[in-house]
């Protein structure tokens, strides 16, 4: 779309701004990229997401669009001539996808990251439904090359993102996922293949001593 | 319902659901709205049947839809916007432009995280405390969304203008426990000064023609809040 601005305001460990990035990638959509410091939030970010104040916000000729799966959906939309969907086109395998993408939100996300943010009781509890939500999405890979079959989308988006935290989760949660998941690891490293997710993930060591920085905040 | 599409297949469309669920609520309006004929199945919570638990065996909790040759759908809002793409004849929820369905998208999601979970935090909140903080973030969402309503109705009757939109939908399906849990709490959730928009708006969602018939009545509410707090009480007030 020629002379159409496009922003995302961002964190570069933000996982919900990654699957941003990678969507625009995918779909070869040139954008600016403005890393935002959550502790000191620009007046952009307020101004474009004033009820939540929350990153990613994609904004797209002026407008802002928040939350990152609805972001994916209409990056998928708006520029359909460019590459493949993200989104099945079948209204039923579209409700499926939307469906992993929740669910990789309420469950994946939510038990991963309070691995590393409790501790003793809370935190086994943590890696048990961790490891139990992780079995699930394994066996919806099955054999198949990625998530939803055959083609890359908008399911491997919402969860590539979190393989650059396998490594921080596997130090401080004492847990070994490649040797439990084989099969995720597997899919996570053929998504690494693509340029837009490999030029997206940051560095795993990066995000563990992230991890660890914030943890000594914590206490 | 009268049947508007000749699809043979819409009558045997199942819906499992709990007459207390606003999120059941949600996909009624929607099945009512394009005048979609279902069958309606009641889950009995303290014995879940085998038919929920086979066809969400994940979650384990209504509303399902179930179409005849194909596997269930769960999430109401995932249901929905199904609903929406394979019915778009029959009474359109979302406009066509994807940065205007991005934006009401949003909204929905933001009161199905932000605003309807303080409810049950405000029932499993057991110190007084506790509890006036949970109403004051009730009574400043309720802010939000007055603000939200005035942008979007844009001085028509409801969300969607003219007539009853997405955001209709889903936030009309909590009318029915907004009253209740104000009533149960001695406070007014939507009221005439602070929310006269909402207060208005409720009143048409409450008497509009697919809504009435679904939204439950109060007793109806009371008796399932008092099977949760023995099927799920609070934690104590330590002291």
């Amino acid at each position: 779309m020629a002379g159409s601005e496009v922003v995302l305001l961002d964190t570069w460990i933000s996982l919900f701004g990654m699957r941003v990035r990678i969507a625009l990638a995918e779909k070869d959509v040139h954008f600016e990229r403005r890393e935002e410091d959550l502790t000191n939030k620009s007046s952009l970010l307020l101004q474009m997401n004033p009820v939540h104040k929350k990153v990613p916000v994609l904004i797209h000729d002026g407008k802002p669009i928040c939350e990152s799966n609805i972001i994916v959906q209409y990056i998928d939309e708006t520029w359909q001539n460019n590459s493949p969907p993200l989104l099945p086109s079948d209204p039923y395998l579209k409700a499926q996808a939307r469906f992993w993408a929740d669910f990789i939100d309420k469950k994946i996300y939510d038990a991963g990251t309070r691995i590393w943010r409790r501790k003793g009781e809370e935190q086994e509890i943590a890696k048990k439904e961790f490891m139990d939500w992780m079995k699930v999405l394994e066996g919806q890979l099955g054999e198949n090359s990625y998530l939803m079959g055959k083609s890359f989308g908008y399911v491997d988006i919402a969860m590539v993102p979190f393989y650059c935290w396998f490594y921080a989760l596997e130090k401080i949660g004492n847990i070994s996922i490649e040797k439990e998941f084989p099969k995720l690891v597997a899919w996570a490293k053929r998504c690494m293949e693509r340029e837009s997710v490999s030029k997206t993930l940051p560095d795993p060591h990066k995000v563990y001593e992230y991890a660890l920085e914030l943890m000594k905040k914590i206490g | 319902m009268h049947q508007s599409h000749s699809m043979a297949e819409t009558s045997q469309i199942k819906l499992l659901g709990s007459v207390a669920s606003p999120f059941v609520n949600r996909v009624q309006f929607v099945l009512n709205l394009k005048s979609i004929n279902y069958e309606y199945v009641e889950e009995d919570f303290d014995n879940k049947s085998e038919l929920l638990l086979a066809s969400n065996p994940l979650l384990k909790r209504v509303p399902v839809l179930i179409q005849p040759n194909k596997p269930p759908l769960c999430e109401s809002r995932i249901i929905i916007d199904y609903l929406e793409e394979i019915f778009p004849d029959a009474y359109k929820l979302l406009p066509s432009d994807p940065a205007d369905r991005a934006v009401i998208q949003f909204w929905a999601y933001y009161i199905d995280t932000e605003f309807f979970p303080l409810y049950g935090r405000l029932r499993k909140t057991p110190d007084k405390e506790g509890k006036e903080a949970l109403k004051k973030q009730i009574i400043e969402q309720t802010r939000v969304l007055e603000k939200t309503f005035v942008k979007f109705s844009n001085g028509k009757p409801y969300f969607g203008g003219d007539d009853v939109g997405y955001l209709d939908v889903i936030l009309g399906c909590f009318l029915g426990w907004t009253k209740f849990v104000g009533n149960f709490n001695n406070f007014k959730i939507l009221e005439e000064i602070r929310t006269p928009k909402l207060v208005e708006w409720s009143n048409r969602i409450l008497s509009h023609e697919h809504f009435k018939g679904v939204i439950p009545e109060q007793e109806k509410l009371m008796d399932f809040y008092k099977w949760l707090t023995r099927a799920r009480p609070p934690p104590r007030v330590t002291t």
